[in-house]
């Protein structure tokens, strides 16, 4: 009965949800459409992290550098000939690189099986690493990564980046692939082997002694994090339609890992409400970086001044809330509907 | 069942554990005993694969499992419990046990992500197994309860539960009393025996508590610094002069 409730509220809000989409799809402009789907690409690139940090307990910053990967390869995929001759100007592509046009889907799994390539073989000597150390390896393999791209302009076009990409990041597909990651990581985590990820992350040497092969765990983690990362990268490079390297850097990996920490480490629901919220507040406070006019004062506009709110937000988020706006905890509809009741119950008791 | 053949423990200039050889037979419950610091837990680390031992080797079931990883020498069949006890702090009672189950259920990655109708199944044995081995021990009603939020002698047993889950053949308990009440102690004198019978269990195990050893083991090894200083009948090695003076420091 009460099964039958749940699962008939989750069809109702999944309903709402994509009415909610198409609805804002059709009506909203160009602009505030744009920050939906970036909303969308963040969750991607949210669970991704959170399924290294948050459930398996391995702190990594590499993620731009697999974005970076995936975007190429991607894009790369995806132009016509003659498109990668224009872009292509100051010394020609590769010649077998050149005649390759894969159609997108394919494309996309492309660009996630060369991330996840690329995590195979860091992964392998970086795993051995733990905590900080493990962390400041990732961060240095990204930058190689950029500067590998950087460097190989026969084959990335180098600082120049790639222009005019097809803008197949639509909002049907990068909604769709979000909520496919949703899916994916809530049927992960809840089986066997995501709970030995999280037996690695909780107590490493007592996964070991009962039997949990950790090196492996962490390499599969490491491998479906990148290949998510991979598509992830992929579909910010088809939504923004150009890409280079300086896009790359660590402050993308560290506004994934904002949303991480904001919404949760190790929660799947904090993932998407934290990717979310981020993004359209990332959009929203713009206003701060203008110029402002407070009738007597003026300033000439302060760039940079939004991610100083985010300082203060991730601040006080550290301080009173320690494991983020959900914790490890997941959305539930008995949850859901009992801090209504408690509410209902607590004003209908001061009523009395 | 097992033997360790002179396997040496040496970290830098110390030699935690020199030339130990225990040989276990099949369904025997030893004692390893010994003061703070003789190397009794080295002694395990160096059987279980957690250090590879600086010399000699570890036979189980007539192989050499000298240097092999932990996982691996798990899966052989050698399960052990910790000092302080290592559950995993954000899972439950049964999640706890579910995890230890999983080295026998030889799922991979994709099967368990999909939920692939034999992984339902495997999954499912799982769970029944893991409720089985909770209620032998009394906590199946806590099953959903965090692990950590249990007493301290029910984690205790958890965790020695957790070791069964993954089917071992040889039980390695370090301290499985500490921090016990007597009459707890008592519980668990009772409780190693049972096992022993009901999972056809080979059982070695570290302990101060001295009632608890005598009580249960037909055999034991009595360590110091590092060196194997006694080992006989629980009666030889309380008549052991060595013993003696190892503990109560006769000059």
């Amino acid at each position: 009965m009460k099964i039958k409730r749940n699962t008939l509220l989750t069809l109702a809000g999944l309903a709402l949800l994509v009415g909610a989409i198409a609805a804002a799809d059709a009506t909203l402009g160009r602009f505030s459409v744009r920050i939906l789907n970036l909303s969308a690409i963040y969750i991607v690139l949210a669970l991704s992290l959170n399924l290294l940090n948050g459930f398996t307990g391995l702190f990594s910053l590499g993620h731009a550098g697999f974005m970076a990967v995936g975007a190429y390869v991607s894009a790369l995929l995806t132009m016509s000939p003659a498109q990668k001759d224009m872009n292509f100007f100051l010394e020609p592509i590769m010649p077998f690189l050149r005649d390759i046009q894969l159609p997108f889907p394919l494309a996309l799994l492309a660009a996630g099986a060369c991330a996840g390539l690329v995590a195979v073989v860091i992964g392998v000597p970086a795993l051995r690493l733990r905590d900080d150390y493990l962390a400041i390896a990732t961060l240095g393999f990204a930058e190689i990564i950029r500067v590998l791209i950087t460097n190989a302009q026969s084959l990335t076009n180098g600082a120049q980046g790639l222009k005019a990409i097809t803008k197949y990041s639509t909002t049907w597909v990068v909604w769709s692939v979000a909520a496919l990651s949703v899916v994916f990581m809530l049927a992960l985590v809840r089986s066997s082997y995501g709970r030995t990820m999280k037996a690695v992350r909780d107590d490493e040497v007592a996964a070991e002694a009962m039997g949990v092969n950790v090196f492996k765990v962490k390499s599969t983690s490491f491998v479906i994090s990148s290949f998510m990362a991979g598509v992830g990268g992929a579909l910010l490079g088809h939504m923004i339609t150009t890409i280079d390297p300086k896009m790359f850097t660590l402050t993308l990996t560290f506004n994934i890992l904002l949303i991480v920490v904001l919404g949760g480490n190790g929660s799947i629901t904090g993932s998407v409400i934290g990717a979310i919220v981020v993004t359209v507040l990332m959009e929203a406070l713009r206003f701060l970086d203008m110029p402002m006019n407070f009738l007597f004062i003026k300033t000439n506009g302060l760039p940079g001044l939004r991610m100083v709110i985010f300082s203060i937000l991730l601040m006080i988020v550290v301080l009173y809330r320690q494991r983020g706006l959900m914790g490890n905890k997941e959305f539930d509809w008995d949850g859901f509907i009992g801090i209504f009741r408690r509410k209902g119950a607590s004003s209908a008791g001061g009523r009395s | 069942m097992i033997s360790t053949r002179d396997v040496s423990m040496r970290f830098g200039g110390l030699t935690a554990v020199s030339d130990l050889n225990i040989e276990i037979q099949k369904n025997e419950i030893v004692g390893l005993i010994g003061p703070n610091g003789a190397g009794k837990t080295t002694a395990f680390n160096a059987i279980t694969g957690v250090y590879r031992p600086t010399e000699g080797r570890v036979v189980f079931k007539g192989r050499d499992i000298t240097g092999q990883k932990p996982h691996a020498i798990t899966k052989l069949g050698i399960a052990r419990t910790f000092q302080n006890i290592r559950l995993w702090t954000d899972m439950d009672v049964l999640e706890n046990v579910l995890v230890a189950c999983h080295l026998r259920m030889d799922v991979g990655v994709f099967a368990s992500t999909l939920h692939l109708p034999g992984y339902r199944v495997k999954e499912r044995r799982s769970r029944e197994f893991a409720m089985s081995l909770l209620e032998s021990v009394g906590l199946a009603d806590q099953a959903r309860e965090a692990a950590t939020s249990l007493p301290y002698g029910k984690q205790r047993r958890l965790e020695i539960v957790r070791a069964l889950a993954t089917e071992p053949s040889l039980l390695l308990l370090d301290e499985p009393a500490a921090g016990m009440n007597p009459q707890e102690s008592l519980e668990l004198m009772d409780f190693i025996g049972s096992i022993r019978d009901r999972y056809d269990l080979t059982i070695l195990l570290i302990e101060h508590h001295m009632q608890v050893v005598m009580g249960v083991c037909t055999r034991m090894y009595v360590l110091d610094y590092g060196v194997t200083i006694a080992h006989g009948t629980p009666d030889e090695i309380r008549r052991d002069p060595k013993v003696i003076e190892a503990y109560l420091g006769v000059d």
